[in-house]
């Protein structure tokens, strides 16, 4: 697969007919979403309604049980596709950070630059502190993950994914595991990555953030898509009463 | 007067020292020292042994220990990850093999391999490596075994999420078993793989069944042959203080790391 092949004219993530099944359990009902470069989709809506799992099958940590998933105009869902050439365009940010407890901060920067994208060693130290100093974590390059809080432990994990250079960042609740005062200090950094015009999906539970920051909002329920548009729009004014009993537990 | 709790327990706790030292003076009197110091810890012999006991015996059980602990790891690894194969026959060869080499003694298998496939095969066992060679084999079999099932439980102990914050990096799934999964599960298994030197360290003395020659004795080996010739037990007993001076650090370093990690958690 040579770069030639990619579509820049297509959606940067292209969701079509999404389904996905656990045996008898559809999580994902048919979903269609596109995601244009530069747009920030932040997904809400209840536990168990398949957000995190759509998520997750848009660089196929979840493997779609049917439909497409097109990333800048490739369908990764077929097999014949290198997936892994796929992910590095694809950062992924988790809940629990997935720091690599055996490495410093600076090894789990440089581990996949080194073994991916095949960068020597002094080009992805240099790489790597360059993406700490944008997350603000560059004094902390010797450490070791458990050594950080969580909320520099994200901050890190962002750090580790923007230094394969992604073209699109998705974020499966990425402060949901953080005590409430950390919480700030990771948004934050999310909100300069969208200032900057990085295409996100967001999985999250911050409405202020999806508010102020989001393109669109997105609100799923039982597998579907029940609403979406502008997020002041929906928040404020929600069309659906599933949306409005959410809204109304969570705000 | 009714005792208090506190002193009840006390009571108690010297009531039974009372019996263990009654128990150990009994044994200590009741036994004929006279006769069984010149059979068991005669200087004469003791000294007749070094270095020979530890130059050959203990040289060796440490050579043949570290041989079979590395052959063993190494496919100890290639089963675990087999065992965990999503394809079929691969699981089932692993299954095959870790169920044949624990559940036979390995005294058996050493045996096996020494003696019934050169006859099988029709090689002679002189021309597959002779006896030192051969039972080593059969011990690796059985070490294999045994280390598989330990590091499968290590690398499944990692996180799941480990293995998709690597895969999401775009490393493939060999990249990641060798960079994330392996390191990670290796530190969880360090203790129990401490324990399984120890148990291959004393299963060295079944390497005499596929016989020795006068330079490849190991220490069990070599004090049983010395106490034969000797007719005295004293060359037995040196092997034994010699094996404990090897496993007793060893098994206390075992108990040191497992706290360390505790406390890491």
């Amino acid at each position: 697969m040579s770069t030639d092949l990619i579509n820049l004219n297509a959606p940067a993530i292209d969701v079509r007919g999404l389904v996905k099944t656990y045996g008898d359990n559809e999580v994902l009902k048919g979903i269609d979403l596109s995601v244009h470069p530069g747009e920030v989709v932040c997904v809400i809506g209840p536990s168990g309604s398949g957000k995190s799992t759509l998520l997750r099958s848009v660089n196929l940590l979840e493997r779609p049980t049917g439909g497409e998933v097109l990333i800048e105009g490739i369908d990764i869902t077929d097999p014949d596709v290198d997936i892994d050439r796929v992910r590095t365009r694809i950062g992924m940010v988790f809940q629990s950070f997935n720091l690599f407890p055996h490495m410093s901060v600076l090894g789990n920067l440089t581990i996949a630059q080194r073994q991916v994208k095949k960068r020597g060693k002094a080009e992805s130290e240099k790489v790597a502190k360059a993406m700490l100093e944008r997350v603000g974590m560059a004094h902390k390059a010797d450490a070791y993950p458990a050594q950080l809080s969580g909320g520099q432990q994200q901050r890190v994990a962002i750090a580790r994914a923007l230094c394969m250079n992604p073209d699109m960042m998705l974020f499966d609740e990425p402060t949901s595991a953080l005590d409430p005062e950390l919480v700030g200090e990771v948004l934050q950094v999310m909100r300069t990555l969208a200032d900057e015009g990085m295409t996100m999906m967001v999985v999250t539970h911050e409405m202020g953030f999806a508010r102020e920051v989001g393109s669109r909002l997105i609100f799923m329920d039982g597998g579907h898509i029940l609403e979406e548009g502008d997020p002041r729009e929906v928040l404020a004014n929600p069309q659906h009463q599933r949306t409005k009993d959410f809204l109304a537990r969570v705000l | 007067m009714a005792l208090r709790r506190t002193q009840k327990q006390r009571l108690y706790r010297y009531a039974v020292y009372a019996v263990l030292i009654a128990i150990v003076v009994w044994i200590v009197v009741s036994t004929n020292w006279a006769k069984i110091g010149p059979l068991f810890f005669n200087p004469a012999i003791a000294a007749k042994m070094l270095p020979a006991i530890i130059t050959t015996g203990l040289v060796n059980t440490i050579w043949f220990t570290a041989v079979a602990f590395a052959g063993g790891l190494v496919l100890g690894v290639l089963l675990a990850l087999l065992k965990m194969s999503s394809i079929g026959p691969f699981r089932w060869i692993a299954t095959a093999w870790i169920e044949l080499f624990r559940g036979l003694p390995a005294v058996l298998t050493i045996f096996a391999i020494a003696f019934i496939v050169p006859i099988a095969s029709g090689v002679p066992g002189q021309k597959l490596g002779g006896p030192v060679v051969l039972g080593l084999i059969g011990l690796i079999l059985v070490a294999s075994a045994y280390m598989a099932e330990t590091i499968r439980a290590g690398l499944q102990a990692v996180p799941k999420g480990q293995t998709e914050a690597a895969r999401s990096l775009g490393m493939s799934p060999m990249k990641t078993t060798f960079w994330i999964v392996v390191p990670q599960g290796f530190r969880i298994i360090i203790p129990p793989l401490t324990n399984e030197f120890v148990l291959l360290l004393k299963d060295t003395s079944l390497l005499f069944i596929a016989g020795a020659f006068i330079w490849s004795k190991e220490l069990t080996t070599f004090a049983r042959d010395a106490t034969t010739q000797n007719s005295n037990a004293t060359p037995l007993i040196m092997a034994a203080i010699l094996y404990l001076i090897v496993t007793i650090p060893l098994t206390r370093f075992t108990a040191w790391l497992e706290r360390r990690m505790a406390r890491e958690r």
